[in-house]
């Protein structure tokens, strides 16, 4: 059989083969080989607290992930956006999976939320930045991949639609991850609002040009099945527990209210198993290479071009990039050194301002001083004169008293040498009278 | 012979009571018959505000509440419901009546508050509208020639939606609830409660009582406002029980034969009135049946003689001018005037 070339040398013919050669094997000594490797899979959940990302987290994997002992940042009360990473080894059927779970307690939670997704993004661009690191280093036998592979974004069931801080968290996040948008506590909806509720949500996705993770189209029929009916769903309506209860006689996962038993695994009270199959048993490989072959690639391709075009890297990389070419005839240094020459005059230009603002301040301040001071000083007088003035009164009076004393003593006194005199000649008289 | 009547042995009973009527009933509590009948004429006004995100059920709650669609999304059809960029204040008002009491019902809503990212100083707007509402009343009362009934427009009681979390108190709640708390009758209510299992429901009204306790933030029932002993014991009662977990629903279902209010899922129907699924007939029983009038009095003799008290100090003699009084009888009006604004009706 002769083979048909194109331009490019390109077989445009599959070949039939004459007996069995045996590479119909490669797909098992892939498998084998990957079994014995183990998975990794970094999975980051992003949401409000108390929104259940945790018990969601517990209920996929069937780990107890945030235990008593170990509480999970539900718990605690966080006044900055923090993320952090748990790292958990689950095995099953021979195959080990070591899962990486990246919280971020806080987010949303203040009550000034501008740029919560900032120590996000900064947290992915790092680990991109990591894996650039160990890819462009010359020995790379050990790659440790903790790039971020699937971000869950937890959505408050309001009923209402979208909030802004959803809106651009997830306008941010959209070319750095893949984002799967689920509707978090799905049991506060009766079937209907959840419907409306979805609607109105891939209505707001649509508007604001928010590219969600996409399922990928196949050429099996059943498989384009299962996933359409994942896309009429999304985004997911999700209930998460770790409690098993008893409804006719079935153990279950579920929530016990008064009213009934929400079960988890149920496909008509939410769609968790939706979900689950698709994280987990379906599409896990696929997140990884669209995380790989999309964001990853994204991200490098801007960085690299950012260092060639500027000849400057503007993003301190610890590790050893290839020294860039440089455009335009000057060199990386001077090129700093210019930079670096910009960044000093306008701090000193900064500085003189701030200093110019602070003498105004300072001479207010002083004059403000001085005039409460003179208005005390007066006070202070006035007090002074009119305790004067009193003091003169008193003065006044006292006199007036002694003098009256003193006339009253000299009169009392008069008196006195009256009656003594009047008893003299009393006793005189009484005296003449004996004789 | 005629016959002995009481009148031959005690001669100084009027004519007026005759023979077999017990002479010692004088008739003062036909007053309460009399103020029943002034009331019914005049009708009540209540003005009820509703605070808290958008999406936690306020209107449909107040809808259920009043068994009638008083919300403003009942009457202002929106097509779509967009989140506002900022704060309104929207009131409106509907005229109800029943059993021939007539009300006049203000409901206040405040879309766009805690919607935005930054939602430093959403509670200026609010509390700017409550003390402008104070202040007309105000403006109202110390005209010289001013109107038998003044229209009392004044924010009687606000109603805020916690979300369920299920662990704590925002930060964003903890602080308009403290601010609110010294201007306005706050009722907390844990919206959408049917989120909430019952051991996750004790837990978080727990975690939100101690939060309250720390802050020193003090929602109604106040405890400094008991007047005896009785008032405590009720108010005790009902203080163990704050904040109420409400399910608010305005539509109907059958459930064993009666046709009632409530939601229907997969997996049950929550009733609203049932007190087993959620406390919504506590809150209306508090706000509606025992302490409406108690409401309404705490509003006009303690909030708003506080803010009165403010104002005329800060104003002394402007209002004193105004009113063509000098500034020494304005102190001893003021006396006066509050142990009479304290038995005013």
């Amino acid at each position: 059989m002769e083979p048909t070339e194109t331009d490019g040398g390109i077989m445009e013919q599959p070949k039939n083969l004459e007996g069995y050669v045996g590479f119909a094997n490669l797909p098992n000594q892939i498998y084998r080989k990957s079994v014995k490797r183990g998975f990794e899979f970094t999975l980051m959940v992003v949401g409000e607290s108390g929104l259940g990302k945790s018990t969601l987290i517990n209920s996929l994997f069937l780990t107890d992930l945030y235990s008593p002992e170990y509480p999970g940042p539900s718990h605690r009360v966080e006044k900055t956006v923090t993320v952090e990473q748990s790292k958990v080894l689950v095995k099953e059927g021979g195959v080990q999976l070591l899962l990486t779970i990246v919280d971020t307690p806080g987010f949303g939670d203040t009550i000034d939320n501008s740029n919560c997704w900032q120590p996000i993004i900064d947290y992915i661009d790092n680990k991109f930045e990591g894996y650039l690191n160990a890819e462009s280093r010359v020995n790379r036998r050990l790659m440790p991949d903790s790039r971020v592979q699937c971000c869950l974004y937890f959505i408050t069931p309001s009923g209402h639609g979208l909030k802004p801080l959803d809106v651009e968290f997830m306008k941010r996040l959209h070319e750095k991850v893949n984002i799967i948008p689920l509707i978090a506590k799905a049991d506060t909806m009766t079937p209907e609002e959840c419907q409306l509720f979805k609607k109105q949500i891939m209505r707001g996705i649509q508007e604001h040009k928010i590219r969600i993770y996409q399922f990928p189209e196949t050429d099996d029929e059943e498989e384009m099945k299962m996933v359409k009916r994942i896309k009429d769903r999304l985004p997911l309506a999700v209930i998460g527990s770790n409690t098993i209860i008893e409804v006719n006689g079935k153990r279950v996962r579920g929530r016990q209210y008064p009213w009934g038993v929400a079960d988890v695994e149920n496909g008509e009270h939410c769609d968790f198993t939706i979900l689950r199959n698709m994280l987990i048993r379906t599409h896990m490989q696929d997140l990884k290479d669209v995380t790989n072959n999309v964001h990853y690639e994204n991200y490098r391709s801007r960085k690299l071009a950012a260092v060639t075009y500027n000849g400057v890297d503007n993003n301190k990389s610890k590790g050893q990039l290839t020294k860039p070419e440089t455009s335009d005839g000057m060199s990386p240094l001077a090129q700093m050194e210019e930079e670096r020459r910009d960044h000093v005059s306008k701090m000193k230009k900064m500085e003189q301002e701030m200093e110019q603002v602070f003498e105004m301040k300072v001479k207010e301040k002083l004059q403000k001083l001085r005039d409460s001071e003179a208005e005390l000083q007066r006070r202070q007088e006035q007090m002074k004169k009119n305790l004067e003035a009193q003091h003169r009164e008193l003065e006044d009076r006292r006199r007036q008293h002694e003098e009256e004393k003193e006339r009253w003593e000299a009169q009392q006194r008069i008196l006195d040498q009256q009656k003594l005199d009047n008893s003299r000649t009393l006793e005189k008289n009484k005296k003449k009278k004996i004789f | 012979m005629h016959k002995k009547t009481m009148e031959d042995y005690v001669p100084n009973v009027s004519k007026a009571s005759g023979p077999g009527v017990d002479f010692s009933y004088v008739g003062i509590d036909a007053i309460l018959e009399q103020m029943r009948r002034k009331a019914m004429k005049q009708g009540f006004e209540l003005n009820i505000m509703v605070v808290g995100q958008s999406g936690l059920g306020k209107s449909t709650l107040m809808n259920t509440l009043f068994k009638s669609k008083v919300s403003r999304k009942s009457v202002q059809a929106t097509a779509q419901e967009k989140i506002p960029k900022t704060i309104e204040i929207k009131s409106i008002s509907h005229d109800i009546e029943e059993k021939g009491v007539r009300m006049k019902l203000t409901v206040i809503d405040t879309p766009g508050f805690g919607d935005q990212i930054n939602n430093e100083n959403c509670w200026r707007p609010i509390m700017k509208f409550i003390n402008d509402q104070y202040e007309a009343y105000l403006q109202e009362e110390i005209n010289i020639n001013r109107k038998k009934r003044i229209p009392d427009s004044r924010v009687h009681c606000c109603i805020y939606f916690i979300p369920p979390t299920g662990h704590c108190l925002r930060p964003l709640d903890v602080e308009f609830m403290r601010r609110l708390s010294k201007v306005v009758n706050i009722v907390p209510v844990i919206a959408k409660a049917d989120t909430l299992t019952l051991e996750e429901r004790d837990f978080f009204k727990k975690k939100i009582r101690e939060e309250l306790r720390a802050n020193g933030i003090d929602v109604y029932p106040q405890k400094e406002f008991d007047e005896d002993a009785e008032d405590r014991m009720i108010n005790e009662k009902i203080r163990e029980m704050i904040p109420f977990a409400v399910v608010g629903s305005d539509q109907e279902y059958q459930v064993n034969g009666r046709r009632l209010l409530g939601r229907k899922t997969k997996w049950g129907t929550i009733e609203v009135e049932n007190i087993a699924h959620c406390e919504f007939a506590y809150l209306r029983d508090l706000l509606i049946r025992t302490h409406m009038q108690n409401i309404k009095d705490i509003t006009s003799s303690i909030h708003y003689e506080m803010y009165r008290v403010r104002r005329l100090n800060e104003n002394n003699t402007v209002v004193a001018h105004a009113n063509g009084m000098p500034e020494h009888h304005l102190e001893s009006e003021e006396k006066f005037d509050s142990s009479c604004a304290a038995s005013r009706f």
